[in-house]
């Protein structure tokens, strides 16, 4: 387990309060001039040495990131965007940086900004937190107010201003460039890439976009150092990792770990065990809904960080796991999903906007064992041509569930769903019906 | 994408009130000069509080005059984003997490729950007008599963039979304590902490 005074969030709890003075006890602002005044270069070069990867859930690097903004300001102003618009399934971990750590983040901003040049901040936070954004907006003041941002900030002699932008329940606004959209007053649907947000961004200016807990982190790791952050974990997979343990675990909680962690000690040791035994595990969902299901065998040895489970076919992503043990059907939780993909895909891309609605319906049907044998295949036919197809990562975030599924769980489906679509008496069954009109009678 | 429809009966105007106004000139000063389109969508949910928590078409076409926008843009946001309610609802808002986290931890029970306090079906007001309820997706609280939130606030650690208590005390009119019910601290691991122990018990 990860000794206590390498947690970097020793207020996840929120023991010790999260207003300026106790936060200074526990090392934020004490010396955030003398890690401005070591320079741009310094800042990126540390964060690049940390191996620091974004948490938000595509695990880019962040100083490679942070890098390619211009390294002049011209004639456009450069703006920090921070993504706060945590909507993954079974992912939480923002929510308590942002009403339990506000000045971690705050910090980490003031810092980041000086590093890509921004005198502009916004931090963009799902609407369904107003009381946790309320509380961020009341750390803000309070920093105003104690000159840690604003003109000189913190005595760096670089100005900040951050501002919070509330979104309104768009689970898209999660995608970088579809959150610009937002900020600009426009409906979230992403934009092509390139151009890349570090050369056109927010209202056609250079913008880097990081995670809530990317940003959070920044400060203690140059306080520490990147050697330090890269001790943790291994290889390319440094650090620690605020995991999110939800479902059928018999205390379900946050906790920081160090990365490859096995995913049996998360299990067992922080979350109290599977209900019903380790054995009565069916399978985890290892990042967020978006990334593939592991079967309970697996999940014996597996290890949580980026590349390990890239190699077991799916992905950290926000490392919010989500144990299924056998009292639930594991179609019906994966059609559920489906759901969510279907409600809440943007409506730009057709492939993604048709095919998310067809692969719920289809799940359902499996899910009560309406569904032709055929259409197993049929079912891992619309994932293909979905993911890979559209202009976000939605595509993919949306059929990687059901191909997980697919690849693990097909005798389930098999087995419950065995008749042969050639049978001309059944027509009640709803083939080629368009069901999304029974979307509330399902 | 979901299905969203404008109410059928629209007041025929529309204005912020004084508080409203101030409010929504601070936001404006956020961004900057000519982006103030930028402000819209928090001006919609000023807009919604004022208008007792929904939208209606003429407020979208009085914020479009105000951000100096057309109207269509202001109406595809208030379209495109599922916070904002075209359509009126309770004075106590419940909206009840179903995705797979809180699901598999029992949230159909919490939909039984208010189904038998508040309406048959969802978006449907209660027989005195003062609550509705409706299933949405992940609300980003799943460690505290299953959890509704009731207008700002979040309510977690839930069974069928505390949210029936929780029902029972907004159709009174009471606003009922929001957090945990099952008086755990915030996300720990209940009675079973293993980390920063030195702070818990300091």
């Amino acid at each position: 387990m990860l000794k206590d005074q390498d947690r970097i969030f020793q207020n996840l709890y929120n023991d010790l309060g999260s207003d300026v003075a106790s936060s200074q006890k526990r090392g934020d602002w004490i010396n955030t001039k003398d890690l401005t005044s070591k320079g741009r270069d310094w800042i990126i070069n540390e964060i690049k040495d940390s191996q620091l990867r974004g948490r938000g859930g595509a695990g880019f690097p962040t100083g490679l990131k942070w890098s390619f903004a211009p390294k002049e300001v011209v004639s456009r102003p450069h703006y920090l965007v921070i993504n706060g618009d945590e909507s993954e399934p079974g992912t939480c971990k923002d929510r308590d940086i942002i009403r339990f750590e506000p000045h971690k983040l705050i910090e980490g901003c003031l810092i980041a900004s000086y590093a890509v040049q921004a005198h502009v901040c916004y931090i963009y936070i799902r609407g369904e937190y107003f009381v946790d954004g309320q509380k961020l907006q009341a750390a803000i003041d309070e920093a105003y107010e104690k000159n840690l941002i604003g003109k000189n900030a913190a005595g760096t002699g670089w100005d900040l201003d951050i501002y919070i932008h509330y979104g309104a329940g768009a689970y898209i606004c999660g995608e970088e460039t579809a959150l610009l959209e937002s900020i600009e007053g426009k409906k979230g649907q992403p934009r092509l890439k390139p151009p890349f947000p570090a050369l056109i961004g927010l209202y056609g200016c250079p913008t880097i976009i990081n995670n809530v807990e990317t940003i959070a982190v920044v400060p203690t790791i140059l306080r520490r150092g990147g050697k330090w952050f890269a001790s943790l974990g291994r290889e390319k997979n440094t650090g620690t990792k605020i995991f999110c343990i939800s479902g059928n675990v018999n205390n379900p909680c946050n906790v920081e770990e160090e990365m490859n962690i096995p995913l049996k000690e998360l299990i067992e040791v922080h979350a109290g065990g599977v209900i019903g035994g380790w054995d009565n595990l069916q399978a985890v969902i290892p990042g967020g809904s978006s990334m593939p299901l592991i079967p309970k065998e697996k999940c014996e040895t597996l290890t949580m960080d980026f590349d390990s489970l890239m190699a077991e076919k799916s992905g950290l992503g926000t490392a919010g796991i989500v144990v299924i043990n056998k009292d639930q059907d594991i179609i019906k939780c994966m059609a559920r999903i489906a759901r969510f993909y279907k409600h809440e895909s943007c409506g730009q891309c057709t492939p993604c906007r048709e095919g998310s609605g067809w692969m719920w319906r289809m799940l359902e049907r499996m899910a009560k064992g309406e569904a032709s044998r055929d259409e197993i295949d049929m079912l891992g036919d619309v994932t293909n041509q979905i993911a890979g197809h559209t202009i976000c990562a939605f595509g993919e975030g949306s059929s990687w569930p059901v191909q997980g599924l697919l690849r693990h769980f097909s005798k389930e489906i098999k087995k419950r769903n065995k008749f042969d679509p050639i049978i001309k008496e059944q027509k009640d069954i709803p083939y080629l019906v368009d069901q999304h009109l029974l979307d509330k009678n399902a | 994408m979901s299905l969203r429809r404008p109410a059928k009966n629209q007041p025929e105007n529309f204005e912020f009130n004084s508080s409203s106004l101030e409010a929504a000139n601070q936001i404006i000063s956020k961004y900057p000069k000519g982006k103030q389109q930028s402000a819209v969508m928090a001006l919609l949910y000023i807009a919604q509080k004022q208008n007792n928590n929904w939208i209606p078409l003429a407020a979208m076409k009085y914020i479009g005059k105000f951000l100096d926008m057309p109207y269509i843009k202001v109406y595809e946001v208030a379209t495109f984003y599922t916070m904002y309610n075209l359509a009126p609802v309770g004075k106590y808002f419940v909206q009840v997490c179903t995705t797979t986290p809180c699901m598999i931890r029992g949230a159909y029970k919490l939909v039984e729950a208010c189904k038998e306090k508040i309406s048959e079906s969802e978006s449907e007001l209660s027989k005195d007008k003062s609550c509705s309820w409706m299933e949405v997706e992940c609300l980003g609280a799943c460690v505290n599963a299953p959890m509704m939130q009731i207008n700002d606030d979040y309510y977690e650690d839930l069974d069928k039979e505390k949210t029936l208590k929780i029902l029972d005390k907004i159709l009174n009119g009471e606003t009922p304590k929001p957090g945990s019910y099952r008086g755990r601290i915030n996300n720990e691991p209940e009675n079973n902490r293993k980390t920063l122990m030195d702070l818990k018990n300091a």
